[in-house]
């Protein structure tokens, strides 16, 4: 490849054409597995949710907006979404509250930063196994570690709820479990707190501003894209939320915590109504899409970028 | 004065806020560890971390056959055998992308780029039931060397890593590929001998971080493995779990814990790259 530098005329097509377009032959692998894995699939579940596809059925038959009419008129179903909204908007803003508002406190100067900052980040990398949803199992079962400690501190004499078995506690445990992940968030924050420049406080306390108002006026507008990543991020996640849910109370106490990816599991894998769980897919996949699409409209309204990119 | 007694108020109340918080996010897991050595009768009669009758039983009976096909060891290597081919895919398949996506132009490029982010928007669960039936037609379906966990990890189909290494790629200089060119090189050994090189601590966060999901996850084996003697870890605990609870709780604690014992150790080793690694992918986007 000595010609590399040579005249052009001197080239023959083949070398006129890598010029150009070697760097598809990078892409080649990332095609291939684009085309083959996700836009196939991808066209291919849109089609199935308007059929009555069934694993074990050789016949597929069109059957038009009827999978969607059953979705949205199956009280299973409606309830599973309404869970599903509910887990997303009590996770996902108690996860990025409490992000950052522990990635502020460590932005002080504070002594062994980085042991709280290890600390504080394990669940996230742990949080998804199941022997963390077993954990969490033991610390919320009836006679578990949450409620020994009630015990303990009111004297023995008030006994915590059953949070597993209770319709009213059992998403909230669900939740919690995610919550208790905050770690990936705050050390995102954190490296944008870290990015303020420190000049600005300077002049807002010269201005007489006080902790309150240079953190809404100052802090806040100044980490609103990394506000805005991580809302994203958390937004799709926990509307594909499964393990929590599936290990832990299995979709119940009577299908209190049976988000909509349950229900696309249970059609498609224990019941093989493909077509079915394809359209449930799909009716998570449009909400998700218009709420990611909010966002990024909304954004020019609050998000602050200090270099327009 | 009145202001050194408030600094003094407000500096013992972050360091409270912080130990506060850090105790209840810990506490679980210490607690976890010190009832993997308690006996069944004791681990749920309080909360301390306290061993009164310190015994192994609990690691006894994980470690213990039950019969049947599959054991603790056998489930960690069946765990194994597809996290390591699946990590190394990904790091080669997503590294070479990058290069292609970051450092070259093409007709097309801002298309195949624009592509590739909206992947990272592409929730599995819709790709879920086509690629169930596609595996299921190539036989992939329970194969024995899992190979519908692992294959399309091969074809950078982890958009988020190569949208990672991308982001790394920019601060590599663009002039060390140019020496690169004058000295001989074509594209291919620049890649491999200047942009592997530099880019060395991100392909090193990317494999960690595909380890720790690769270790956690459950749907992948949920659906694709079906033969008890070929479950991985996250699938024997699950199901201990189920067969367990109520009773043996040391026995399934300890099952667990020897089951994210392998991650914890990495993570430990490898801490500042786990940091390093999310700040990076995020904060240049």
């Amino acid at each position: 490849m000595k010609k590399a530098t040579a005249p052009s005329a001197a080239r023959t097509p083949f070398q006129k054409w890598l010029d150009n377009y070697q760097g598809i032959l990078y892409l080649i692998p990332w095609i291939i597995g684009f085309v083959v894995f996700k836009a196939i699939p991808f066209g291919q579940s849109l089609y199935y949710s308007f059929t009555d596809m069934n694993f074990f059925s050789t016949t597929i038959n069109w059957v038009g907006l009827q999978n969607y009419i059953t979705a949205f008129t199956t009280p299973k179903i409606t309830k599973a979404l309404i869970i599903t909204f509910k887990y997303a908007f009590i996770t996902v803003p108690l996860k990025l509250v409490f992000a950052l508002f522990i990635a502020y406190i460590l932005n002080f100067k504070i002594a062994c930063v980085n042991l709280f900052r290890t600390v504080y980040y394990i669940p996230s990398i742990l949080g998804g196994s199941v022997a963390i949803a077993v954990l969490w199992k033991a610390v919320f079962r009836d006679e578990g570690l949450l409620n020994t400690l009630i015990h303990m501190i009111t004297f023995g004499h008030f006994n915590g709820p059953s949070w597993l078995s209770e319709s009213g506690c059992a998403l909230w445990v669900i939740c919690l479990l995610r919550v208790w992940q905050f770690g990936s968030a705050m050390v995102l924050f954190l490296a944008a707190l870290k990015g303020v420049p420190a000049d600005l406080y300077e002049a807002a306390t010269i201005d007489g501003a006080g902790k309150w108002k240079q953190f809404f006026s100052i802090t806040v507008p100044m980490i609103t894209p990394i506000i805005f990543y991580n809302l994203v991020t958390q937004i799709c996640q926990a509307f594909q939320e499964f393990n929590g849910p599936y290990i832990i109370t299995n979709g119940g106490p009577r299908g209190a915590t049976t988000l909509i990816s349950l229900l696309v599991y249970q059609n498609a894998f224990k019941e093989y109504k493909m077509g079915m769980a394809s359209a449930l897919a799909w009716i998570m996949f449009i909400i998700v899409c218009i709420l990611t699409i909010i966002a990024f409209t909304s954004q020019k309204k609050w998000v602050y970028y200090s270099d327009e990119r | 004065m009145g202001m050194k007694t408030a600094n003094k108020v407000a500096t013992f109340f972050k360091y409270f806020v912080l130990i506060l918080v850090g105790l209840i996010m810990i506490y679980p897991l210490l607690w976890m560890i010190s009832a993997t050595f308690k006996d069944n009768s004791e681990i749920f009669s309080g909360i301390s971390l306290w061993i009164k009758n310190p015994t192994l039983d609990g690691y006894r009976s994980a470690l213990d056959n039950f019969g049947g096909s599959i054991n603790i060891l056998q489930a960690m290597l069946n765990t194994y055998s597809y996290v390591l081919p699946k990590v190394f895919f990904t790091v080669l398949s997503s590294c070479i992308a990058a290069y292609g996506f970051g450092r070259f132009n093409f007709p097309g490029r801002k298309l195949l780029f624009s592509i590739m982010l909206a992947t990272l928007f592409l929730p599995q669960v819709v790709l879920n039931v086509p690629q169930f039936l596609l595996y299921n037609k190539f036989g992939w379906v329970d194969s024995p060397f899992y190979l519908a966990i692992w294959v399309h990890c091969a074809f950078a189909t982890e958009t988020y890593f190569v949208y990672q290494l991308v982001q790394f790629m920019r601060n590599v200089p663009r002039d060390l590929d140019e020496a690169a060119a004058i000295d001989g090189c074509n594209s291919f050994q620049t890649l491999y001998k200047v942009i592997v090189p530099m880019l060395a601590p991100a392909l090193v966060s990317c494999a960690l971080f595909q380890f720790m999901w690769s270790c956690n996850d459950f749907m992948g084996p949920l659906l694709y493995v079906s033969s008890p003697g070929k479950y991985p870890m996250s699938i024997f605990v699950k199901l201990s779990m189920d067969g367990d609870t109520g009773f043996n709780w040391n026995r399934i604690l300890a099952l667990s814990l020897i089951s994210i014992l392998p991650q914890l150790i990495v993570f430990f080793c490898a801490q500042d790259q786990f940091v390093e690694g999310i700040s990076a992918g995020a904060v240049k986007g």
